[in-house]
């Protein structure tokens, strides 16, 4: 099976947060929480670049190992999904992640944290694959209906790669070669204790 | 006409502004050097080596986003997972251990006179409902806290997912909700009890005769003896910083970021865990570690008895405020100041 990974190749992004708006809208993403962001780097200075993040699917997850419930499963794809009815909203997941990705409705007590919520590769959920109850708590699972996740397909530069690690990873060595450079694969040495070398 | 007038002086313009363009384009056009978009570009490794973290701007709305990358996580999902258990096991397992061992070698301390059957009063009833509200708090904040951190590994497998979650969400409703008259209870605990629990001469003879817990000892003490002044400022101290690294977890954002709540968290975990085992050895004393301490708390009075062997100075000190004086002098009590 493929290993799903994203990839932002920062030489190429705009910041036109055109990713974080289709996610949204794509998964009806509650409000308040944006499953995806683009953060820009030296703003304004010389060598700036923009990066867009979400959850990265790492392998040996962080926020899967800290849970107090097991609520965070891998599927086959290496997708990082978890169930928000195991889900106790405790923030651990939180503190646990590189990325920033788990984020709560603030719906709790105190007006804290509800249940948590983060990207899913646009693969749903627990829940049957395209029924209502998993569109209504995750989103779209568009890996089901085999598409890829809507912030990498509809990125205008093609700067969000999103699909199999090893044809992500191939593609965007040799946009390097071609070019003669590149910023990284940012946040794969976290993720997944790896990085591109070309 | 004015009109092309403009014209021709506009086409003028434009023709100088063409020449001086293309007279400057060879000077810098013809070096084929091929521009190297990256050569000052930021990255993630020349980042990292600066600051433990990737931080930048964004767009949106919630500027919490705007950190990148920080894998300060990983150190404390170690403490959350390896670290924690560790000390929390040796802390309380250890403790219980100790307990037990202690009860079987020396087993219940005994009111050695017997029992006078006359009471003193040593609890207030205000002072014995602050101290069960605080208890009870306590102990339902101290079981739903060590489900977080060993609950996954020993009661997760025992009950299935589905009733775990619902049994942890529960606790954790409890576990916030309480916080709140338990640090009530920590504030009244502190006012109340202060005047007795400083420090004196008394506590280092005290100390230096080990409390009397080896052999038929009875060292003189205040109303509150070195041990419990102890117990007092572990509870004062102890659920001061619990409460404070509490709130913290509860509300975030509103004091720090993650790094301040990844903090919190290990202070509060540790704090928390150490104050549960010495709580067990408060709650062994009150007892079945002592006779006649469960009623100080529980109907408030003491036998005279009791008093006379655990807190003789207090004794004085009450029979002289309420002129009874049949304390007998005792010979290696230390005079009282």
């Amino acid at each position: 099976m493929a290993r799903m990974k994203f990839l932002c190749d920062a030489d190429r992004c705009i910041e036109c947060n055109a990713c974080v708006t289709a996610c949204k809208n794509e998964n009806e993403v509650p409000w308040g929480i944006n499953r995806r962001r683009v953060v820009t780097i030296n703003d304004g200075k010389p060598g700036e670049r923009s990066v867009s993040m979400a959850c990265m699917h790492c392998t040996d997850a962080p926020c899967a190992a800290v849970c107090p419930v097991d609520c965070f499963y891998t599927t086959e794809d290496g997708v990082v999904l978890h169930s928000k009815d195991l889900c106790i909203g405790c923030g651990y997941c939180f503190y646990a992640c590189p990325f920033g990705a788990p984020q709560y409705p603030k719906i709790g007590n105190f007006g804290s944290r509800g249940k948590m919520d983060k990207c899913t590769f646009c693969a749903g959920g627990p829940e049957a694959d395209g029924s209502r109850e998993e569109y209504e708590k995750y989103g779209a699972n568009r890996l089901a209906e085999g598409k890829l996740p809507l912030c990498a397909e509809m990125c205008s530069t093609k700067s969000l790669l999103a699909g199999d690690g090893e044809v992500i990873a191939e593609i965007y060595k040799e946009r390097v070669t071609r070019r003669g450079y590149g910023s990284g694969a940012w946040g794969w040495q976290t993720a997944y204790r790896e990085s591109i070398t070309s | 006409m004015a009109s092309i007038a403009r014209y021709v002086r506009f086409a003028a313009c434009a023709w100088i502004a063409f020449v001086i363009i293309v007279s400057a384009i060879p000077a810098s056009a013809q070096e084929p050097s091929r521009v190297d978009p990256n050569a000052s570009a930021v990255t993630e490794q020349g980042l990292f080596q600066e600051h433990n973290r990737i931080q930048g701007r964004v767009s949106i709305p919630d500027q919490r986003s705007s950190v990148l990358i920080q894998p300060a996580g990983r150190e404390w999902r170690h403490f959350r997972n390896v670290t924690l258990r560790w000390i929390g096991g040796i802390a309380i397992l250890g403790m219980l251990a100790l307990l037990i061992i202690f009860y079987l070698a020396r087993g219940m301390v005994r009111i050695e006179s017997g029992r006078s059957g006359r009471t003193i009063v040593r609890f207030s009833a205000f002072e014995r409902f602050v101290h069960w509200m605080t208890a009870t708090c306590f102990v339902i904040l101290a079981i739903s806290g060590l489900n977080i951190t060993f609950g996954r590994p020993l009661l997760l497998p025992l009950i299935g997912f589905e009733a775990f979650s619902e049994w942890s969400q529960w606790a954790k409703y409890a576990h916030n909700y309480l916080s709140f008259p338990f640090t009530l209870g920590v504030v009244l605990i502190f006012l109340m009890w202060i005047a007795g629990n400083i420090p004196n001469k008394v506590d280092v003879e005290w100390l230096k005769r080990g409390g009397g817990m080896v052999g038929h000892d009875h060292p003189p003490a205040y109303r509150f003896n070195a041990g419990q002044k102890g117990v007092y400022w572990i509870v004062v101290i102890g659920g001061g910083l619990v409460a404070a690294t509490g709130y913290q977890l509860m509300f975030p954002f509103y004091l720090t970021g993650i790094e301040g709540m990844q903090l919190a968290h290990v202070v509060h975990a540790v704090a928390a865990v150490l104050f549960i085992a010495v709580m067990l050895a408060h709650i062994y004393i009150g007892t079945i570690g002592m006779e006649g301490a469960f009623e100080a708390m529980g109907e408030g009075t003491v036998d005279v008895n009791w008093a006379r062997e655990h807190h003789s100075l207090w004794l004085d000190e009450q029979n002289a405020r309420t002129g009874v004086n049949k304390t007998p002098p005792r010979t290696s009590a230390t005079p009282a100041e």
